[in-house]
């Protein structure tokens, strides 16, 4: 019996080294505490070659702990890290120059302009010194930094340039894999949308990891979703994966001339609400059924009950939706353990 | 070594555009001067056998020790880890000990740079007193070289504690004050210990020989009469081996 679980776990470790190399980023049971808290509990996630993956969860969920020891800023209590197949605890050296990290709030020095401060950490990342300049200018147009902001000092910029001089310098080395912190935090709607577009860029040639609030954002951009809530990860996949296991039920949407009494009557439903007029839309009624309900023939049914029905839509369930519910099992999961115990 | 080379080239330039630094020099000159007055003064009232004014001048070194070192060091690695800016730095491929090495590279040119400026003091008073008081021992260049060697050399251990100090704090006005407290300790430390009464008491007899190794002003008073001893050397140059090494797992542990 101990024979089979030594060959299980030697098995195991086979196929971790093998999915190690050819990942970008593994990451295997990682454990970290702080004193008695436990930021971080056996995480454990991939990030192939050439994808973009969000990386979520709530304040203090433990995201950016665990973006600082893959960037070999605090080591692990334990686990395993790797970038490109190279474990982060034991040659930090190595994988720090297969990746370009934005820390969280983007610390930059203040008196330097933005091209001194690009061309010092272009050196300091080994870029060869003939191609500083190349690099850098190559960087600065990505990051639309060239026209405007490249002889200011950084002291002096804009929340929305700071970021990208962040993302720029991320960038520098050409690296392999890309772990950006809240890149979109601060910023206003036009200097999101190009910070997406340049992170968009990205796909397929390098492995990049985003955390962000903003999940909208992620949705637009990301191949993948990673959700972290109280240092577990909770959720794992593509958004379309991720609605079938957490979304148990449809909401529509209906403008017509009926109240949410009658539309409840009509479907035999309960969860129906009357959603008053704004602004921005007209008033409806949002219909909440479960995944199972049969939806073929709605619209002839509220027909047939003599309902003029100006809209009838569905509404797609967001990334918020998903987050909010695998973060609320997650809580509700911890609390029965914490109960039991 | 490269990246040694890459953080000290921009250290010694954010130096140059701090303002602190110009504050340094500026207190640092104008205290020297005055220093140097003080020397020429009490050098002429005196029998002039007694003590040259350059000896008297490298006598008071200490002084604006405490005002220049705590302002060139402070900012090195407080500033940056209150900004953040440290890890950032870390997460390049660069070793904690580069880092380390290129501050203190950085913090000790200026030191030395300024030092040599004060040095101009006593060869502007030689050139403007050599027509009506052609003394040979206002230029004493033995003791001049002796005294700037003595200086450079204890400056390696004083700028060392100074980025230690730096590296504990992330407030630049607390990493002054440990520096200040660090360097008086140090310097006055061997002086305090040699005035006790240890010859009355047999049982602190043995405090004598270590009181006298940490003398700060016995060396400097070897080093401005020409006696170059090896003794000085080692105990600065471990002291700021120590010191550094300090400041490498501080930087790597608190990143």
């Amino acid at each position: 019996m101990e024979e089979d679980s030594n060959e299980n776990e030697e098995m195991e470790e086979a196929a971790f080294s093998q999915s190690a190399e050819n990942d970008a980023i593994t990451v295997r049971g990682l454990t970290k505490v702080y004193g008695s808290y436990k930021a971080i509990s056996d995480v454990s996630f991939s990030v192939k070659r050439g994808e973009i993956v969000g990386f979520l969860g709530p304040n203090g969920a433990g995201k950016s702990t665990t973006m600082r020891i893959l960037a070999g800023l605090t080591s692990a209590n334990s686990g395993i890290a790797r970038i490109c197949g190279i474990s982060v605890s034991r040659d930090s050296f190595e994988t720090k120059s297969h990746l370009g990290y934005m820390p969280e709030n983007n610390p930059l020095p203040e008196e330097l302009r933005v091209i001194e401060y690009l061309r010092w950490r272009a050196k300091l990342k080994n870029v060869p010194a003939k191609k500083v300049r190349e690099r850098v200018e190559a960087v600065m147009a990505a990051c639309d930094l060239a026209r405007k902001a490249q002889r200011k000092l950084i002291g002096s910029l804009s929340k929305g340039f700071r970021q990208r001089v962040g993302i720029a310098d991320a960038l520098l080395s050409e690296p392999d894999v890309v772990i950006l912190d809240e890149p979109t935090i601060g910023l206003d709607p036009h200097q999101i949308l190009g910070i997406r577009s340049l992170i968009h860029g990205l796909r397929g040639n390098k492995a990049v990891l985003i955390s962000s609030h903003i999940l909208p954002e992620i949705e637009n951009v990301c191949d993948r979703v990673i959700i972290i809530n109280q240092g577990r990860i909770v959720a794992a996949g593509t958004p379309q994966e991720l609605r079938k296991e957490f979304i148990t039920t449809r909401t529509f949407s209906i403008v017509s001339d009926a109240t949410a009494e009658k539309v409840k009557e009509i479907f035999g439903v309960e969860d129906c609400t009357d959603v008053p007029a704004t602004q921005f839309g007209r008033a409806s009624v949002s219909l909440v059924v479960p995944v199972a309900f049969p939806t073929e023939g709605m619209l002839e049914k509220l027909r047939l009950a003599g309902v003029v029905v100006e809209e009838f839509s569905e509404k797609r369930p967001s990334l918020e939706d998903i987050f909010m519910a695998a973060t609320r099992r997650s809580y509700d999961v911890v609390n029965d353990f914490r109960k039991k115990t | 070594m490269k990246h040694f080379s890459i953080i000290f080239r921009h250290e010694l330039r954010m130096l140059f555009i701090s303002p602190s630094t110009y504050v340094a020099g500026v207190i640092f000159l104008c205290l020297m001067g005055g220093m140097y007055w003080v020397a020429l003064q009490l050098s002429s009232m005196t029998d002039s056998q007694e003590q040259l004014p350059v000896e008297a001048y490298f006598y008071l070194f200490w002084i604006p020790l405490f005002i220049l070192v705590p302002l060139i060091t402070m900012r090195s690695f407080a500033e940056e880890r209150r900004a953040g800016t440290l890890g950032a730095l870390l997460t390049t491929p660069t070793n904690a000990l580069s880092i380390v090495l290129g501050k203190f590279a950085a913090a000790y040119s200026l030191y030395l740079l300024l030092w040599i400026l004060a040095l101009a003091f006593p060869v502007i008073g030689w050139w403007m007193l050599k027509d009506f008081c052609p003394d040979p021992r206002l230029l004493a260049l033995g003791s001049m070289i002796g005294g700037i060697v003595f200086v450079a050399l204890s400056g390696l251990f004083y700028v060392a504690i100074g980025i230690l100090a730096s590296s504990l704090t992330r407030s630049m006005l607390v990493a002054g004050l440990l520096t200040s407290c660090g360097l008086f300790v140090f310097i006055v430390l061997g002086g305090l210990l040699q005035m006790l009464p240890l010859d009355v008491y047999e049982s602190f007899a043995w405090l004598r020989a270590p009181a006298e190794y940490l003398s700060t002003f016995k060396h400097l008073e070897n080093f401005t009469t020409g006696l170059i001893d090896s003794r000085p050397f080692f105990l600065f140059f471990s002291g700021t081996i120590l010191a550094l090494g300090l400041t490498t797992i501080n930087v790597e542990s608190k990143a």
